[in-house]
Formats: structure tokens, C-alpha cells, sequence
């Protein structure tokens, strides 16, 4: 278990982490999410003990990282942002390096060292000199390194980069077969991957934690304000009109006429709205079927546009933006 | 510590730059050693070692250069600093590899007096010492140099400038002729480095009234010592300096044979100064 307290780190004048506060349970996997410069690196570099904090306290399965570093620091695998490699060892040698430095018992080493190389797939390059080895392949060995005397605690910064495609689907499996056993917490700024593999999703924005919750609650959170794609073919007053007269339509943003298709972005009523006008309304797409059906307009399209990760990412990263930028505008505004 | 060890001493193997260094130093003793000892006749091997001192200006900075820097360039510093070994063990594993390193041609060196004994007559005990003390000298200018390498995160900047702290140590009895012998001068010096001294506790508390507090107390007493009995400063920056030139300490063995144990001890301070600094430095960046 991670408990960070009040965790500021402040570089001069710049706020790189403000009084960020969590708590990581055991055996899940815990996403950091945030835009480029949000403060997740420095976190998680405050975390494994590399930087120190402004102020605050982090505490790894009960130990303080700055008062029992050694004890902290054994319960810890870390992949930094960019693997600590050294270029001129082979894989195997600087696993084993690895596993010295982790304090690995010695009757250990060889078959832990076995175990990583066969879940990162080096098989086949672990006697080659790291240096000669593709970004993928290096990023694949610094996780080895992470994983490497399968601490209780595995801390990856952006784990996926670098790696294609199936690389990253082979990575993210491992990933959850980790979670099994150990706490993970990973970061990244890729939405789906972190909607895919993560049980529990922190929005950092301006070093601060804006969102802490489960992807499907905040995807609920947001999903009141759906909104429906629709296209037909038929000219847009018409359209129009026959819109108004459909039920549970808030509004209606007509975006092209192209060939005689009219393209549509309906924002549907919210559901508290909804439910408070009629608790047995359905779904509005099937009221759209139905009124383009009556009028033989033909629907080319229908979809609905759930308000995906991606918006609730921007919006709670923008907010947050806004409302330093409202503060810093506040202040100079007072001074002068 | 060991793994640390291990892994440094393979890296310098690895990269040659171990072998040029071995090879640089053997090589020169080779070609003095030759000249003096073989050609001219001369019995003591020492002397050929305080010929060759300047060969450490050029090899302990390339050496050196990388021991802190290529890590923090490589960002293999974050490795080392998140896996459960404390700073010191970093720190003595990456200087331990190099006095190794240094200590492969001193062995080496061991073999010369041999070579002389079996042609004739040979000091052995003042040779052995030589060694010795040629060996220390060599691990102060190494220590000098991981703390410079710990300062920057470029291995060039870090060679030039170790080799540019080597020179004036090695210059230094030279560059000591120079100061003034007056009184007056000695004083304004003795306060001009106790400023410096006084200036850098205020960099590291940024507490005003102490160290503005330190500085009248610095003024008040110089000028105190100075008015109640001048001659005291006569020569006093220059015997002072003079004390902690390293070179010296090689040489009073290799010309005078003359075993200077405070010189030792001085080496020996250096040392740890130059570990505790490197530290220092480290835990520094973590915190800024």
C-alpha cells in the first residue's frame, strides 16, 4: 500500500506538484493521467525515493522514503521515463547487475533473471549489447528491469512508449498478470491505454489531482451530455423541422450539406432532465428512427458519441488550467 | 556497494577507457624509467615517479570524467539512486573502481626496482614508499575528479575542469611565489578567504544575521591581531597555503627520501573531503 501525504515539489518558483494527496490499494492497477508537464514524472520520481519533496510524506508499504530510503526502496520496481540503461553491458549482464544492485539472494538471481527475460520476450536478444537494440526492445528491457525481483510495488512512467502495436498489447497483458500479485501504478497520456488496462484512473492537471475514481464512473460521471450523431439524405429544413417535433432533443447543430446528406449533431436532454419528465422514455435513438421513418427520410447514419475518456480528460485538465490561469490573472489583477 | 564495484570496473574495460589509462601511465614510466634509471645510470626508481606526475594531469581526468556525469547524462543515475543502496555505497563502489583501475600500473610499477636490484644496487624500501605515496597521490586526484565529474552533467566539461584543478594543484608551490610577504596584504588575504568561507555558510543557511554576525566577528578579530601584532601575518598566506601542497609530499620521498607522515594524513583528508563533497552534490540536485 502507497499513502502520499501533502506532496509539494516546488523547482524555484515553478509549482511542479501542488499538495498532491492518494492512496494506492494492493493488487491493482492505478493510472496516472495527465497532459505533458502535469507533474506526473516528478510524482512518481518523488515516490521511488529519486527526488526529494518540497514538502509531504510518502510512505511505501509503511516505510517513509526519506527516513527508511533502503527498506522504502526494496518494495519498489521503477521504470523511469526513459530506461536507465547502460549501453555497453549485454541484456543478461545488466539484469544481473540489476539484480545485485536489488539485492537479489544469489541462489535467486539466475532463475529470476530467467522468469523476467521470458515475460519481456528478450529471449532472443539477451546476449546482445544493449546499445545495438531497437527503442522497443530497450524499453522492454528497462521494464525487465522494474519487474526484476518482483517487488510489491511496480511503478512504470509511460511503459508503452516506443513499443508497436503488438509489442503494446503483449506489454499490457503482462501488465494485468502483474496486478495479479503486485500493486502497478502506471502513467501515461494515452487515453485507451489507460482505459483499458487500469482499475482505477488519477487526473493530474498543474500538479494537482483533479479526478480519482474508476473509468466507468467517471465515463457516468460525464454521460448525461450525450450527444447523437445522425446523417440523411433529404434537405435541411426539412430536417429540421422534423427534429423539433422529436422528444428528448436539446439541440441540434447542423454541420454540412454535401450531395443532398445533412449532417446533424443532436445534444441529447440530459438524463436527470429526462428522468424527472418521464422515467419510461426511451432510448432517443429510437424516437429518431421512428420520426425519420414516418416522414420516409432515409438515416444513413445513427450513432451515439458517449462522452468518451478522452473529453473528460481535456475538460477536467482544462478546468483545472482555467482556474489557475483565473487565479494568476486574480493576483495580477490585485497587484495592480 | 559490490554490485556497484563490479559493474564499474567491466564498464571501464569495456569502453578501453581502463586499458588507455593503464597504458598511458606504464608506457611513460616505460620511457623515463629507461632514460634515467637504465641509460644514465641512476639507482633510485623514485626519481623517475617524480618525473612522471604530470602524466596524471593528462590520465586521471579521462578516468574520471564520466564516473558521475555519463550517469546523470544517461539518466542511470535514477537506477541507482531508487534501488535500496545508501549514497556512500554508490559513491565508494564508483571511487573504489577507479583507485583499482590506478592501482593495476602501481603493481606494476612494483617490478621496476627489481629490474635495477638485478642489475646492481637498488633502495628497494625507498622505491616501495615512492610507490606507495605515488598511489595516494594518484586516489586524491581521482577523488578530486569524481567530485568534479558530480558537478556537471557533461564528461568533457568535467575532464577539462579536473584537469584544470590538477594543474594549479600541481603548480602550486609555483603559483604560492607569487603572493605578497607584507603584513598588510597577508591580512587583507586571510579575510578575503574567511569572506569566501563566511559566503558559502550563507549559501547553505541563507540565515542573514549569522552570517553577517560571522563576518564583523571575522573583521574585528584579523584587525585585532592585526594592530596588537602585525608581524604575525609576515609570510602567514604563503606558509599556510604552502602546507597543503600536495605535490610536495611526493617529492620529499622521491628526492629527499624523507616519509612524511602529516603529508599522508593530508591525503588521506583530501580524500574523504572530496567523498563527502561528492555526496553532497548528489543529494544537492535531488533537492532543488
Amino acid at each position: 500500500m502507497i499513502e502520499v501525504k501533502n506532496l509539494t515539489k516546488r523547482y524555484g518558483s515553478h509549482l511542479a506538484v501542488d499538495n498532491l494527496s492518494f492512496t494506492v490499494e494492493e493488487g491493482q492497477i492505478y493510472g496516472f493521467l495527465g497532459p505533458n508537464g502535469a507533474g506526473k514524472s516528478t510524482t512518481m520520481n518523488i515516490m521511488t525515493g529519486y527526488l526529494g519533496a518540497t514538502e509531504g510524506q510518502v510512505l511505501m508499504n509503511g516505510h517513509d522514503i526519506l527516513k527508511e530510503p533502503e527498506k522504502a526502496k526494496k518494495c519498489i520496481g521503477y521504470l523511469p521515463e526513459l530506461p536507465p540503461l547502460y549501453m555497453e553491458m549485454t541484456v543478461s549482464e545488466y539484469l544481473q547487475f540489476a539484480a545485485e544492485l536489488k539485492k537479489i539472494p544469489k541462489n535467486e538471481i539466475e532463475k529470476q533473471i530467467k522468469d523476467v527475460i521470458r515475460l519481456t520476450m528478450l529471449e532472443e536478444v539477451k546476449e546482445r549489447l544493449i546499445q545495438n537494440l531497437s527503442k522497443g526492445y530497450r524499453q522492454r528491457v528497462g521494464l525487465a528491469q522494474a519487474i526484476l525481483g518482483f517487488p510489491e510495488i511496480i511503478i512504470l512512467d509511460e511503459p508503452t512508449v516506443g513499443l508497436d502495436p503488438k509489442q503494446i498489447i503483449e506489454i499490457r497483458e503482462l501488465i494485468r498478470s502483474l496486478a495479479k500479485n503486485h500493486t502497478v501504478i502506471l502513467s501515461s497520456h494515452i487515453l485507451a491505454e489507460v482505459r483499458e488496462v487500469c482499475d482505477h484512473i488519477m487526473i493530474i492537471a498543474e500538479g494537482k489531482l483533479v479526478a480519482s475514481d474508476t473509468p466507468d464512473n467517471l465515463e457516468n460521471l460525464m454521460s448525461g451530455q450525450g450527444q447523437i450523431e445522425i446523417e440523411a439524405r433529404g434537405n435541411k429544413a426539412a430536417v429540421e423541422e422534423l427534429l423539433k417535433s422529436v422528444e428528448g432533443v436539446a439541440s441540434a447543430e447542423y454541420q454540412e450539406e454535401t450531395e443532398g446528406i445533412v449532417k446533424v449533431m443532436i445534444t441529447e436532454k440530459s438524463q436527470t432532465e429526462k428522468n424527472q419528465t418521464d422515467k419510461n422514455q426511451k432510448d432517443i435513438r429510437e424516437n429518431l428512427f421512428f420520426a425519420f421513418a414516418d416522414r420516409k427520410i432515409p438515416l444513413l447514419t445513427l450513432k451515439q458519441n458517449k462522452s468518451s475518456l478522452e473529453e473528460i480528460f481535456l475538460e477536467l485538465t482544462q478546468n483545472g488550467m482555467r482556474k489557475v490561469n483565473g487565479q494568476k490573472d486574480n493576483k495580477e489583477g490585485k497587484k495592480s | 556497494m559490490r554490485a556497484i564495484y563490479k559493474r564499474e570496473l567491466r564498464a571501464y574495460f569495456h569502453s578501453m577507457i581502463g586499458y588507455v589509462f593503464i597504458a598511458f601511465l606504464v608506457a611513460f614510466t616505460g620511457i623515463y624509467f629507461m632514460a634515467y634509471n637504465l641509460n644514465y645510470g641512476y639507482p633510485y626508481f623514485s626519481y623517475v615517479l617524480s618525473g612522471i606526475i604530470f602524466i596524471y594531469l593528462l590520465a586521471v581526468p579521462i578516468l574520471t570524467m564520466r564516473s558521475f556525469a555519463e550517469d546523470r547524462k544517461n539518466k542511470t543515475d535514477q537506477m541507482l539512486l531508487t534501488a535500496p543502496v545508501n549514497l556512500f555505497q554508490i559513491v565508494m563502489g564508483k571511487y573504489l573502481a577507479m583507485v583499482t583501475i590506478l592501482a593495476v600500473p602501481c603493481v606494476i610499477y612494483l617490478l621496476f626496482p627489481l629490474i635495477i636490484k638485478s642489475q646492481g644496487t637498488a633502495y628497494i624500501l625507498i622505491d616501495y614508499l615512492s610507490i606507495l605515496v605515488f598511489f595516494l597521490l594518484g586516489c586524491v586526484y581521482i577523488a578530486i575528479g569524481m567530485f568534479v565529474s558530480s558537478l556537471t552533467e557533461s564528461t568533457i566539461i568535467a575532464a577539462i575542469g579536473t584537469f584544470g584543478v590538477l594543474l594549479v594543484l600541481y603548480l602550486w608551490s609555483g603559483i604560492l611565489d607569487f603572493l605578497p610577504a607584507a603584513a598588510m596584504a597577508n591580512a587583507l588575504g586571510v579575510v578575503f578567504i574567511l569572506t569566501c568561507v563566511i559566503f558559502c555558510v550563507w549559501q547553505m543557511t541563507k540565515n542573514w544575521i549569522l552570517s553577517v554576525g560571522l563576518e564583523v566577528l571575522v573583521i574585528g578579530v584579523c584587525s585585532a591581531v592585526y594592530i596588537w601584532k602585525s608581524s604575525v601575518y609576515e609570510n602567514l598566506l604563503s606558509s599556510l597555503l604552502g602546507k597543503q601542497d600536495l605535490v610536495d609530499v611526493l617529492t620529499g620521498i622521491t628526492s629527499n627520501h624523507l616519509f612524511d607522515l602529516s603529508g599522508i594524513i593530508l591525503y588521506l583528508s583530501v580524500i574523504a573531503v572530496c567523498i563527502f563533497l561528492t555526496m553532497q552534490m548528489i543529494q544537492r540536485r535531488r533537492w532543488s
